[in-house]
This record gives C-alpha cells, sequence and structure tokens, in this order.
C-alpha cells in the first residue's frame, strides 16, 4: 500500500512539473489582464526546440535557455497583437496555438539529421536525470518529493516565490493593478502597456521551460503532439488555483494524480473506461469555476483580474 | 510627434476589404521565406498545393469535403462572436452532434420507418449539439460563468465519450479490434452530391444565406447586434439579453452539430477515430477571416479547406510536412487580427505646434 502511495505520487510529480511551470507563468500573463490561450502552442514549439537543441549540442542547460526564448518570443507576439495592435485576444491566443502546433510539427520533421531524413522522432538525447537527495529521498511515502530531476525542484522553489512577488512586493502589487484597474493604474504613473509585454513575455518563458520539461525529462525525445493537450489544461488550472501561484501546486498534483492512477488502474486491467477517468480533470474544472463563480458573486472575493483580456487604451473613454 | 488612434464611427469599408486581402499576401510571402531556409522552393509547392486542392475535379470536390464542416461550424461560430460570446466549443458540439446521430442511426431504425432514420438522425444531432452549446450558455446568462473555459473544457467531454463508445459499448464487434462503431444501414446515408462531397454543402449554403437574412433583416437580428456592440443601450432598450444570448448560442450548437451529423452520414457512415480533428477550431478562423459575415464565411472555409488539402498533397507529392497547411493559416491570421486595427481605428499623426518648448 505504502508502495502504491509512494509511486503514484512520484509519477504524479513527474506529470506535474511541466503544468506547474506553465501554470504559473500563465498566472503572471493574466494577473496583468492578458488571456494567452496560445499555450499549447507555445508548448509545442519549445519543446521540439529544445530537443533539437539538446540532441545536436548535448547541453541541457543551453536547450532550456532556447525554450524559454521560443516560449518568449511567440508571448511577445501574443503581447504585441494584444497591446500594442489592440487585437482579440481569444482570436490571437487561438492563432499562436495553431501556428505553433503546425510549426512545431513542421520543424519535428525537417530540424533531424539527414541520416533519420530530417526527422527528429526516435533519436535519443540527454535528459534530465532524476537526483536523490540524501537522506530525505529515503523516507517512506514522501521519498519520492525528493527524487526528482533539477526542474521539479527550481519548481519547488518557484511557487512559494511567485506568491511572495505577486502578494508580498512593490511590483507584484503594480502587476495586479494593472490586471485589475488599468485606468487606476495609469494614473498612478505604471506603465501598463510595459507591464503587460513584460509579464506576457516572462509568463511565455516559464511556459516555454514547462514545454522543454516534457521533451527533456517526463516523457524524453520528440513525438507529434506530445503535450497531448496540457496547454489547454494549464488554462483550466489557472482558475482552479484562483489566479495564485500558491495554489498551482494543488491542480497540478490532481490532475497529474488522475493521469497516475490511471496509469495504474489501467496496469492492473480495472473495468472502469478509461475514458470516463479522463473526463474528470475537465468536468472538475467545469464544476469548480461554477462553485467559483458563484462563490464570488456572493463574497466578492477577488478571483479573476478585472481587466482581463481587455485592452486598454488612454483615449478611449 | 505623437501617433494617435482614433475611433472611427463606422467600420472602415476599404479596410475591410484590403486587410484580408494584404494579409493573404503576407502570409505567402512568410511561407514562402520558411520554405526556402529549408531549401524548398515555395513557387514549385505553392503550385502543387493549388493543384491538389483545386487542379481536378476529384481533388475540388475533396476540397469541398473539408469545407462543408468548416462551413456548418463556422456559422455557428459566427453567430456566437457577434455577441462577443466566445463560443470555442464548436469542436465538443460538432462530436456531440455525430454522437447522437450515430446513436439514431444505429439503434432506431427497429422502430423507425426507414426513410424516417436520416431525417430524425440530422434532428437529434442538431439538438444535440444544441444542448451541448446551451450548457455553457445557461451557465453564462445564470451564472455569469466564464464560456470560454466551459465551452472548451466539454469539448474534451465530448470527445472522450465518443471515444468511449467507439473502443467500448458501441464497437463493432465484426471490426477486428478497428476503433469504430458497425457502418451505418444504407437508408441512414446523407446522399452524396459529387465525389464524396454531400448534400451538406446544400444545408450550408442555403443555411448561410438564412443566417444573412435574419441577422441582416430582422428585428432578433437587430437585437443581436445591439447585445454585441453595446450591452448597456440593449439593456435601456430594453432587449431581453439573456433570452437572446441562449437562442442563439442553441442555433450556433445546432450548427456545429449539423456539422458533426454530415461527417457520421455523409462521408465516415459511422462514429469512427478522425470524427474530431480539429474542423471546430479552424471554423474559429474561418468565422474570424470572414469578419463575421456568414455569406463571406461560405468562400472563406473553402480557401481554409483548400489550404488543408493542399498541405496533404505538398505531403504525398513533395514529402513536405501536412502541416504547411497549419503554418500558412497561422502566418494568415496574425496580419489579420493586427489589420483589424485598421478598420476600427483611424491613425494620426499630432505634431506638437511649438517645437521646443517641452524639455
Amino acid at each position: 500500500m505504502i508502495q502504491l502511495v509512494a509511486s503514484l505520487l512520484a509519477i504524479t510529480l513527474r506529470a506535474g512539473t511541466s503544468l506547474m511551470y506553465a501554470t504559473i507563468g500563465e498566472i503572471y500573463t493574466e494577473r496583468s489582464g492578458i488571456l494567452n490561450l496560445g499555450i499549447e502552442g507555445m508548448m509545442l514549439m519549445s519543446a521540439v526546440t529544445s530537443f533539437a537543441t539538446v540532441y545536436y549540442t548535448g547541453n541541457l542547460f543551453l536547450s532550456i535557455l532556447v525554450a524559454m526564448l521560443v516560449g518568449g518570443t511567440l508571448a511577445s507576439l501574443h503581447a504585441f497583437l494584444s497591446v500594442t495592435m489592440r487585437a482579440n485576444q481569444v482570436v490571437s491566443g487561438l492563432s499562436i496555438t495553431l501556428f505553433g502546433s503546425g510549426m512545431a510539427s513542421f520543424l519535428g520533421q525537417r530540424l533531424g539529421p539527414e541520416s533519420n531524413s530530417g526527422y527528429l522522432v526516435g533519436l535519443v538525447g540527454s535528459k534530465f536525470e532524476p537526483i536523490a537527495i540524501p537522506v530525505f529521498s529515503l523516507m517512506p511515502i514522501f521519498g519520492a518529493v525528493f527524487n526528482q530531476d533539477i526542474l521539479t525542484y527550481i519548481v519547488y522553489v518557484l511557487l512559494p516565490v511567485s506568491w511572495f512577488y505577486l502578494y508580498k512586493t512593490r511590483d507584484g502589487l503594480n502587476l495586479r493593478s494593472v490586471g485589475e484597474n488599468p485606468q487606476t493604474a495609469d494614473a498612478m504613473g505604471i506603465d501598463v502597456g510595459k507591464v503587460r509585454y513584460m509579464y506576457t513575455i516572462f509568463g511565455g518563458m516559464l511556459v516555454g521551460i514547462g514545454g522543454a520539461h516534457l521533451s527533456l525529462s517526463y516523457a524524453p525525445g520528440w513525438t507529434e503532439n506530445i503535450t497531448g493537450g496540457r496547454g489547454w489544461i494549464v488554462i483550466a488550472l489557472v482558475i482552479f488555483s484562483m489566479w495564485n501561484p500558491a495554489r498551482a501546486i494543488w491542480g497540478a498534483i490532481l490532475f497529474g494524480g488522475i493521469n497516475a492512477v490511471q496509469f495504474r488502474l489501467q496496469a492492473s486491467g480495472t473495468t472502469i473506461p478509461a475514458s470516463y477517468l479522463n473526463m474528470l480533470p475537465y468536468l472538475a474544472t467545469v464544476f469548480v469555476l461554477v462553485v467559483l463563480t458563484w462563490w464570488e458573486a456572493l463574497s466578492k472575493r477577488i478571483g479573476a483580474p478585472s481587466a482581463l483580456a481587455k485592452s486598454y487604451m488612454r483615449e478611449e473613454k | 510627434m505623437r501617433i494617435v488612434f482614433e475611433k472611427r464611427k463606422t467600420l472602415s469599408r476599404k479596410a475591410i476589404f484590403l486587410v484580408p486581402l494584404f494579409s493573404f499576401f503576407i502570409s505567402l510571402l512568410l511561407t514562402a521565406i520558411l520554405l526556402a531556409i529549408f531549401k524548398t522552393n515555395p513557387f514549385i509547392t505553392y503550385a502543387a498545393m493549388f493543384q491538389g486542392a483545386f487542379g481536378s475535379w476529384p481533388n475540388f470536390t475533396e476540397t469541398l469535403v473539408k469545407a462543408i464542416p468548416l462551413m456548418l461550424a463556422g456559422l455557428g461560430v459566427l453567430i456566437a462572436f457577434r455577441l462577443k460570446f466566445w463560443n470555442i466549443g464548436a469542436e465538443g458540439q460538432l462530436a456531440f452532434g455525430g454522437i447522437a446521430a450515430t446513436w439514431v442511426a444505429l439503434f432506431w431504425s427497429s422502430f423507425l420507418a426507414s426513410w424516417m432514420v436520416l431525417p430524425t438522425a440530422i434532428l437529434v444531432g442538431m439538438l444535440a449539439g444544441a444542448l451541448w452549446a446551451g450548457i455553457p450558455a445557461l451557465l453564462k446568462v445564470r451564472l455569469k460563468v466564464d464560456e470560454v473555459l466551459t465551452t472548451l473544457m466539454l469539448n474534451y467531454v465530448a470527445i472522450l465519450f465518443a471515444e468511449h463508445l467507439y473502443y467500448g459499448p458501441w464497437r463493432d464487434p465484426k471490426g477486428f479490434g478497428f476503433p469504430g462503431t458497425p457502418p451505418f444501414p444504407e437508408f441512414a446515408w446523407l446522399p452524396r452530391i459529387a465525389g464524396r462531397a454531400h448534400l451538406g454543402l446544400v444545408f450550408a449554403i442555403v443555411l448561410a444565406l438564412v443566417i444573412w437574412f435574419i441577422l441582416n433583416r430582422t428585428r432578433l437580428g437587430f437585437e443581436l447586434e445591439v447585445i454585441g456592440n453595446n450591452p448597456s443601450a440593449a439593456q435601456t432598450q430594453g432587449i431581453k439579453i439573456a433570452k437572446n444570448i441562449m437562442i442563439a448560442l442553441l442555433v450556433a450548437g445546432a450548427l456545429s452539430g449539423l456539422a458533426g451529423v454530415c461527417e457520421v452520414t455523409g462521408i465516415s457512415r459511422r462514429l469512427q477515430q478522425g470524427l474530431s480533428i480539429g474542423y471546430g477550431y479552424t471554423a474559429i478562423i474561418v468565422a474570424w477571416l470572414a469578419q463575421l459575415n456568414p455569406i463571406a464565411a461560405i468562400f472563406v472555409a473553402v480557401l481554409i479547406a483548400a489550404l488543408l488539402v493542399g498541405g496533404d498533397q505538398v505531403q504525398m507529392m513533395m514529402g513536405l510536412p501536412a502541416a504547411m497547411g497549419l503554418v500558412m493559416q497561422g502566418m494568415l491570421l496574425f496580419p489579420m487580427l493586427a489589420g483589424a486595427l485598421f478598420t476600427e481605428y483611424k491613425i494620426r499623426l499630432i505634431r506638437p505646434r511649438t517645437s521646443g518648448s517641452l524639455v
């Protein structure tokens, strides 16, 4: 039994790492009032480019940088369209996803070596290995927490730091005020456009790491559609965590955990159809969304940034 | 000197026409650069894509096959978008419509006259699509739950449900493990017009005209327009916003549902893997490129379908990734999105009257 729980926890954390990076990234972006639905495309693009980098250079650090660069570049395109050109953010994000998934698939068939006729599929590169932390990793059950790769350890730190940054620092307050009420923020002397650009791009870089974790650790290598819809789940996780990075961990554990349970159930030959289990996260999100909206209306507690997905222009009255 | 955006009183007619045209050329140019980087001749590629989509009668009918679901779902999306209801659930509405039509085609024939099965399947499928759009619409008008997320999440539920059915209880026992239901009886097949292109084409064109008429010439269309442009004005004029949103979304869902019905009864003639291949998401692109105009949506759907079919063709003939079509769609959208600014705003340069007076 203990062994079962421990192995579930291990799989959950491994599956949840990329979700946590992307969720934290999208929280930063949405807190500034920009809704980015392009995560799926951004994760795919950074997964393919980071894997290509590690395949040719063997340098994992460099490939993470490439993933951040790619994620940040696509995010800056979204920022340009939605902040400067005031385009519809829903459609702009969808276009990024469409373009990113097409482009990733294209690159996956072109960036590979001649010997593999240009394909990246089926190649092996170096990957992030778990690093066991002495003593802690030997704990019963929770040992799995301390037997992960470096990216997972970093996300352990990133969660509380992001919470602290958002709620306890001046910059975090400015960021939240831009997403909440850009007019007031503008009057206070905050450059609304600049803040939105900054956090959209920063968020995109974190999403990029999330994508890279898939192709460099969780499922090493490149396969078509390696994200399997994770980019969309992230959008739900942001709501699930009510735009609070500290809560992002619960959503990622829930979704990662469902993955892990499924994995186990399939191995044990259960009679519960896998599709119903697969539906759970999505139904849970709808349910949570309904409850949260209802609760928010009742108690006026802080939830979604009020100016989310609305473009801001000073001249507009 | 300062750049100022001034909101136009009416949309610029010239920009409505020019922006898509420019965007198309920009996308051709950008994709050509991409192709050149990977040592592929863009002219030969474009010629092959065009050839593949329009080059012969059979190829053209295949383009129509892909265009039909895009037309129907695109019409559904644009009705919702006119109300600023961001329905990205066409994919799920399409799948659920397909599931319902399959249910009728496979299990209702024992107590329906055979000529009634197909019309019933169409009706039930449309109702199912309407239901799938109705849930988020109801949550939105009653509880103000964000529709982007609910429509998106319900996509997964519908797709997984379909998967469960054709892998599980509805699986063809004689299918040698193939993930799909048994084939429909022949009287449940949607008649084909040319090649694999089916009656759905007629539905789509007629419905586009009807929707254009309703949106532009009736009281309901007027009310929808007011709600979309200025909800507070709609409120003061006594327009029932909640009721109108519900009507529009039920219609939108029914249209996407019909797309699903046509796919299962007209193309695959069974429910199988590959019902959901992203038509619902591409329909959003169609609606947007058509600037939410139902008549334009028909033509845009053919254009986008041509990119998809052309992409498949260059994969077969030149070994280029089929994802080329997706890349081109994306590159078409970015300049379109940026250009929308020019339809809604005028750009003016303001020069300071006395130069040098500013520190």
